[in-house]
C-alpha cells in the first residue's frame, strides 16, 4: 500500500492542493518568481563574463560572497553605507585587474576548458582568502531595505522580494543601455563575437576584459548585497551561487534576457516542487530541482532558451 | 645518457605497442611493483599504509575513472562524486543482504550496477556537450547524494543514519574490512584491485576503445564518419567510468574509512577529483596516479609544514589556507603546464635522454 | 588518364536533389550518377553546392527531396557513420584529423570499422584482440607507405604542416577500404609539387585498388589530367556533365566559371 500512496502523493495530490487554494498557488509562484530574480542577478554576472570573453566564471559565486564580505566588513567598521559601496566596487575593480593579469592574460590562447578549470582554483582562492580576511562567521545585513510583507488581492507578497526586482530590473536596463548605445558596449559586443577580428580593428582585448570583469563584480556586489541582507552574509551564499549554473543552462549562456528569463522558471519551479512535491519524498527536493529541470531542458533545447545555436561546420 | 635509447630497436609491432616500450622506463615499472609490494608493507608504519597509501591508491582508481571519461572521450564530469557514493551504498546493500558472498564478487556486483546508474545518466551526452554536459552532471551529482540521505532504505533503516562497513574478508582470516582488518592485508587488497584495474584501463585506451573515444573527443563529427557510433562509444566511456568510480567509492567506505555516508561523497569531492586529473594530466594514466599522489600528499605537507618550521597557525586557518593554496596551485599548473604532471614527466624525460649534456 | 580501365555501371546515382537552409537554396534538383571505378570531378564557383552534394551523400545533410542509390539500394536520409559502414569514405576541405592523436593512431581509427573484436578480450590487450590489432597495424603501415609518410607516424597531427595532414586524413580515409571515396578540395593550399604527389597517390589508388573516387577542385589543370567525368555545378544546379574535353568547350560552363579555357 505504501508504493501506491506514495504514487497518489506524487501524481495526484499536488495537483489537487493548487486546485483547491490558487491564491496559495499564486504566493509559491510570485515568492519563487522573487527568488528567481536574485538567482538571476548571479546569473547576470557569469553571461557578461561568457559574453565578451568566452570563460565560463566558475567564481562568479564567489565573488558574489567575497563582495558581500567586503561590504559587510566595511560596515562593520563603521564605514557609512554608501561610502562601502564605492570603497568594495573599487576593490571588485582591483579584483578584476589582479585576474586579468595573473589569469586571463596567461591563458589566453587556451582551450575554453583549461579556463573554466582555472576559474575553479581561482574560486578556491577567493573562498580561502574572503575566510581568513574576514572570518567565517555569519555577518547580518541590514541596509535598510523593508522587509514588511504585503497583500496584494488576497495574495501576500513581500516588500524586499519587490524591492529586489525592482533592483534588479533597473540594473538589467542599464547594462541594456550599456551594451546597446555606448561604443565600449558595442566593443564588448564584438570581442564576445570574435577576439581575433575585435583585435585586428584595434580593440584592446585586455582593457575590455578588465571592464567586462569589474562589471561583473559590481553585478556580483548588488547580488551580495541582496542576496545578504535576506540571508546573512556567510559562507552558504557561494553554494547558493552554484544553483546560478542550472539558471545560465535554461536561459543559454550568451543571453541576458535568457539569464532572467532562466532565473524566474528555476526559482518559481523550485518553490513549487518543494512545497506541493517535497511532503511526499522527504523535503529538499530544492537541493536538486533545479539541475534537473535545466537538464530536461537542454535535452530537448540543447542551447537553452536564448542562447545561440552552435551549428558545426565541416 | 641514463635515459638514452639507442639500441633499442623494435622489430615488431608488438614491441612496438608495448606499454613501456623503452627499457629503461620497464625497469623503473618493475622496480616501483617491487618497492609497493614488498617494501612498502615492510618499512610502512600503520599512519603511512592508512593515510597515505590506501586513500592514495583509492583516489588514483577514481582518477582513472574520470579520466576515462572526461580525458579521454572528452565528456567533462562533474558527478564523480555521486557515482562514487553508488559504489559505495550498492556494496552495503549487497552484502549486508547476502553475507556470504565474497567480498570481491560483491565489489563487482556494485561496479556493474554504479555502470548501469552511469550509463542512465550519460543519456544525455548524446545531446548535450561542453560546459552544458558539466552543469547537466551536476543534477545526477545532487540527486544522488540527495537520494541516499533520504530514503533510509539505503541505510538499512538504522535509527542513527550512521553506518559502519561489516568485516569481511578476501579468503581464509584475510579480512580487509571492519575492525580485524590488519593494515597490511588491507594495502595489499587495495594495491593489487588498483593495479590490475589500472592494467586493463591502459589496454583498453590503447587499443580500439581508447582510440574510438579519442576520436569523440577530438571531432565527434569527424569520428562519425568513420564509422563510430556516437551513442555507443559516449555509453561506454560513462559505464566503465562509472564501473571504476562504483569500486573506488566501495573501497573508501568499505576498506578506507569503515563507514558508508552520503556526505563522503558531495560535490566536493567530485571537484578534487577532476583537480586530480587536471594536474595529473588529461588522457593519461599515469598522470591520473600523478594527481592523485598530488592531491593526497599536499595537505598533509601543508599541515606539517607549519609546524616543522616552528610557526603556530590557528587549525581554521590552515584549513582556508589549503583552499587558497589549492586554488594558486591550479592557476598555476593551468598556466605552465597545461597537460599535466604527466606532461612534465614526459618532459623531464626528454632531458634525461642528454643528461649531463644541456642539449 | 583511363586508357585501359573498365568503368563500370554506376554505383551511386542521386535523383533530384533538392537542399535548403532556411531560406538559402544549396541544391537544387541535381541529379548526377558516379560509375564504379571512375574518377569523377564535381567543380564549380565557390558557393555552387559541391560541398553540401557530398554532405548529402555523406548523410551529413538530409535533403528535403530526391533521392539516393547506393549500391542498389534507394534512401533519402542515412546517418554519416551507416555511409561509412556501407563503404563510403570522406575528407574534407577543412581536414577533420583528430589533433589529439598521432597519424599512426589517426589512421588507425579508419580501420574502426573493422575491428570486432570482443571488449573482454581488449581489456586484456592479449588473445584475438592483440591479433586483430596487429593485424589491421600491418595493414595501416601498407598504407603508411604508400603515401611515403613513414618519418611522421608517431607525430601529433596537430603539429604537421597542413600539406601532410591532408595526406594523412587521405589515408585515413582509405584505410577503411571504402567503395566509394569522397574527396573535397584535396590539393587546397598546396605547391605544384605537393599536388603532382597527391595527384599520383589519388590515380594510384584508383588503379590498384579500383575505388571509386569523385573530388572536388578547383585547380582546373589537375581536374582535367585525372578526371574522367566531369560534373559542373553553380547555384545550386548541375550545368554540365561529361568528359574534360567536353565540359572545357561547354558555352554555359565557360561563362559561369572557366574563364581561362577560353585560351586552351
Amino acid at each position: 500500500m505504501e508504493f501506491l500512496d506514495f504514487l497518489q502523493a506524487l501524481f495526484v495530490t499536488p495537483f489537487v492542493m493548487m486546485w483547491q487554494n490558487p491564491e496559495f498557488l499564486l504566493e509559491v509562484v510570485i515568492g519563487g518568481l522573487l527568488t528567481g530574480v536574485m538567482y538571476s542577478l548571479v546569473a547576470l554576472g557569469f553571461v557578461l563574463i561568457y559574453k565578451a570573453s568566452g570563460v565560463f566564471n566558475f567564481a562568479q559565486g564567489t565573488m558574489v560572497l567575497f563582495a558581500a564580505l567586503t561590504f559587510v566588513g566595511l560596515l562593520e567598521h563603521g564605514v557609512p553605507v554608501w561610502a562601502a559601496f564605492i570603497l568594495t566596487a573599487l576593490v571588485m575593480i582591483l579584483l578584476a585587474f589582479i585576474i586579468e593579469r595573473l589569469v586571463l592574460r596567461p591563458l589566453v590562447n587556451q582551450e575554453p576548458i583549461i579556463l573554466f578549470m582555472a576559474t575553479i582554483g581561482l574560486s578556491y582562492l577567493l573562498d580561502g582568502f574572503g575566510e581568513i580576511a574576514w572570518g567565517g562567521d555569519v555577518h547580518a545585513l541590514d541596509i535598510g531595505i523593508p522587509k514588511e510583507p504585503l497583500v496584494f488581492g488576497g495574495v501576500l507578497v513581500n516588500e524586499f522580494d519587490l524591492c529586489a526586482a525592482a533592483i534588479c530590473g533597473v540594473l538589467v536596463a542599464a547594462l541594456a543601455v550599456f551594451f546597446q548605445k555606448t561604443s565600449i558596449g558595442r566593443a564588448l559586443r564584438a570581442v564576445a563575437d570574435d577576439h581575433q577580428a575585435a583585435q585586428s580593428v584595434g580593440i584592446p582585448l585586455k582593457t575590455i576584459w578588465i571592464i567586462v570583469w569589474s562589471v561583473a563584480g559590481i553585478v556580483g556586489l548588488v547580488a551580495g548585497i541582496l542576496w545578504g541582507s535576506n540571508l546573512g552574509v556567510q559562507f552558504s551564499l557561494s553554494l547558493v551561487a552554484l544553483k546560478a549554473l542550472p539558471v545560465l543552462i535554461l536561459g543559454g549562456l550568451t543571453s541576458v534576457p535568457g539569464a532572467i528569463v532562466g532565473g524566474l522558471i528555476v526559482g518559481s519551479g523550485e518553490k513549487v516542487a518543494e512545497v506541493f512535491w517535497g511532503p511526499a519524498t522527504g523535503g529538499a527536493i530544492e537541493d536538486w530541482f533545479a539541475y534537473a529541470l535545466a537538464l530536461v531542458f537542454l535535452l530537448f533545447r540543447p542551447q537553452g532558451l536564448f542562447g545561440e545555436r552552435i551549428i558545426e561546420r565541416v | 645518457m641514463l635515459y638514452r635509447e639507442t639500441g633499442q630497436f623494435k622489430t615488431s609491432y608488438i614491441a612496438d605497442q608495448a606499454i613501456f616500450p623503452i627499457r629503461q622506463d620497464r625497469y623503473l615499472a618493475a622496480a616501483l611493483l617491487v618497492v609497493a609490494y614488498v617494501a612498502v608493507p615492510i618499512l610502512g608504519t600503520e599512519y603511512w599504509l592508512l593515510t597515505i597509501m590506501i586513500p592514495f591508491l583509492v583516489f588514483a582508481l577514481a582518477a582513472i575513472g574520470l579520466n576515462i571519461l572526461t580525458g579521454y572521450a572528452g565528456q567533462v564530469s562533474l558527478g564523480t562524486g555521486g557515482f562514487m557514493a553508488v559504489g559505495a551504498f550498492a556494496t552495503y546493500k549487497i552484502t549486508t543482504s547476502f553475507p556470504g558472498l565474497n567480498i570481491v564478487v560483491v565489489f563487482v556486483l556494485a561496479g556493474i550496477i554504479t555502470a548501469l546508474v552511469g550509463v542512465m545518466f550519460g543519456w544525455p551526452s548524446l545531446r548535450i556537450k561542453g560546459f552544458y554536459l558539466a552543469v547537466a552532471t551536476l543534477a545526477s551529482q545532487f540527486f544522488l547524494i540527495w537520494m541516499f540521505n533520504k530514503f533510509p532504505w539505503f541505510n538499512n533503516y538504522t535509527a542513527s543514519g550512521v553506518i559502519s562497513a561489516p568485516p569481511r574478508a578476501v579468503f581464509g582470516h584475510f579480512f580487509v574490512t571492519g575492525a580485524e582488518a590488519n593494515p597490511v592485508d588491507k594495502y595489499l587488497f587495495v594495491l593489487t584491485t588498483v593495479v590490475a584495474m589500472a592494467f586493463i584501463a591502459k589496454n583498453l585506451v590503447r587499443g580500439r576503445v581508447g582510440r574510438s573515444w579519442m576520436a569523440i573527443r577530438d571531432m565527434d563529427i569527424a569520428a562519425e564518419i568513420i564509422g563510430i557510433q556516437p551513442l555507443q562509444t559516449k555509453l561506454l566511456a560513462f559505464a566503465i567510468s562509472s564501473f571504476y568510480c562504483g569500486i573506488s567509492g566501495a573501497m573508501w567506505a568499505f576498506i578506507y574509512t569503515g563507514g558508508v555516508e552520503a556526505l563522503a561523497f558531495d560535490i566536493d569531492r567530485s571537484f578534487q577529483i577532476l583537480f586530480m586529473i587536471i594536474i595529473g594530466g588529461l588522457g593519461s594514466i599515469l598522470g591520473s596516479f600523478l594527481g592523485a599522489a598530488f592531491i593526497v600528499l599536499v595537505p598533509i605537507f601543508l599541515e606539517y609544514t607549519p609546524m616543522s618550521l616552528g610557526l603556530n597557525i590557528p587549525v581554521n586557518y590552515i584549513s582556508n589556507m589549503q583552499s587558497m593554496i589549492f586554488g594558486a596551485l591550479i592557476v598555476f599548473f593551468l598556466i605552465v603546464e597545461p597537460r599535466g604532471l604527466a606532461r612534465l614527466w614526459q618532459t623531464g624525460k626528454e632531458k634525461l635522454r642528454m643528461w649531463p649534456f644541456p642539449y | 588518364m583511363s586508357g585501359g580501365k573498365r568503368i563500370g555501371e554506376p554505383i551511386l546515382e542521386v535523383r533530384s536533389i533538392s537542399l535548403s537552409f532556411g531560406g538559402v537554396r544549396a541544391l537544387a534538383e541535381v541529379s548526377l550518377e558516379i560509375r564504379a571505378h571512375e574518377v569523377l570531378a564535381i567543380i564549380g564557383p565557390n558557393g555552387a553546392g559541391k560541398t553540401s552534394m557530398l554532405n548529402v551523400i555523406n548523410g551529413f545533410y538530409h535533403p528535403q527531396e530526391g533521392t539516393i542509390t547506393f549500391k542498389g539500394r534507394a534512401r533519402q536520409r542515412m546517418r554519416p557513420h551507416e555511409a561509412a559502414a556501407q563503404g563510403i569514405a570522406r575528407t574534407f576541405q577543412n581536414v577533420a584529423l583528430f589533433r589529439g592523436m598521432t597519424t599512426l593512431d589517426n589512421i588507425m581509427t579508419g580501420r574502426l570499422l573493422k575491428m570486432r573484436r570482443n571488449f573482454l578480450w581488449q581489456a586484456l590487450h592479449w588473445g584475438p584482440a592483440l591479433t586483430e590489432e596487429l593485424e589491421h597495424r600491418v595493414f595501416v603501415e601498407r598504407i603508411i607507405d604508400f603515401l611515403e609518410i613513414e618519418a611522421i607516424r608517431k607525430t601529433p597531427v596537430g603539429q604537421l604542416p597542413y600539406g601532410l595532414q591532408k595526406r594523412v586524413e587521405l589515408g585515413r580515409a582509405l584505410a577503411m577500404e571504402p567503395e566509394l571515396l569522397l574527396l573535397d578540395e584535396p590539393m587546397a593550399g598546396m605547391n605544384v609539387e605537393e599536388k603532382e604527389d597527391m595527384s599520383r597517390f589519388v590515380l594510384d589508388v584508383n588503379d590498384e585498388f579500383g575505388t571509386t573516387i569523385a573530388l572536388i577542385e578547383h585547380d582546373m589543370g589537375v581536374v582535367m589530367d585525372i578526371s574522367d567525368r566531369v560534373v559542373v555545378l553553380d547555384y545550386g544546379r548541375k550545368i554540365a556533365d561529361g568528359t574534360p574535353g567536353d565540359v572545357r568547350a561547354n558555352a554555359d560552363v565557360i561563362d559561369a566559371y572557366l574563364g581561362v579555357a577560353h585560351d586552351a
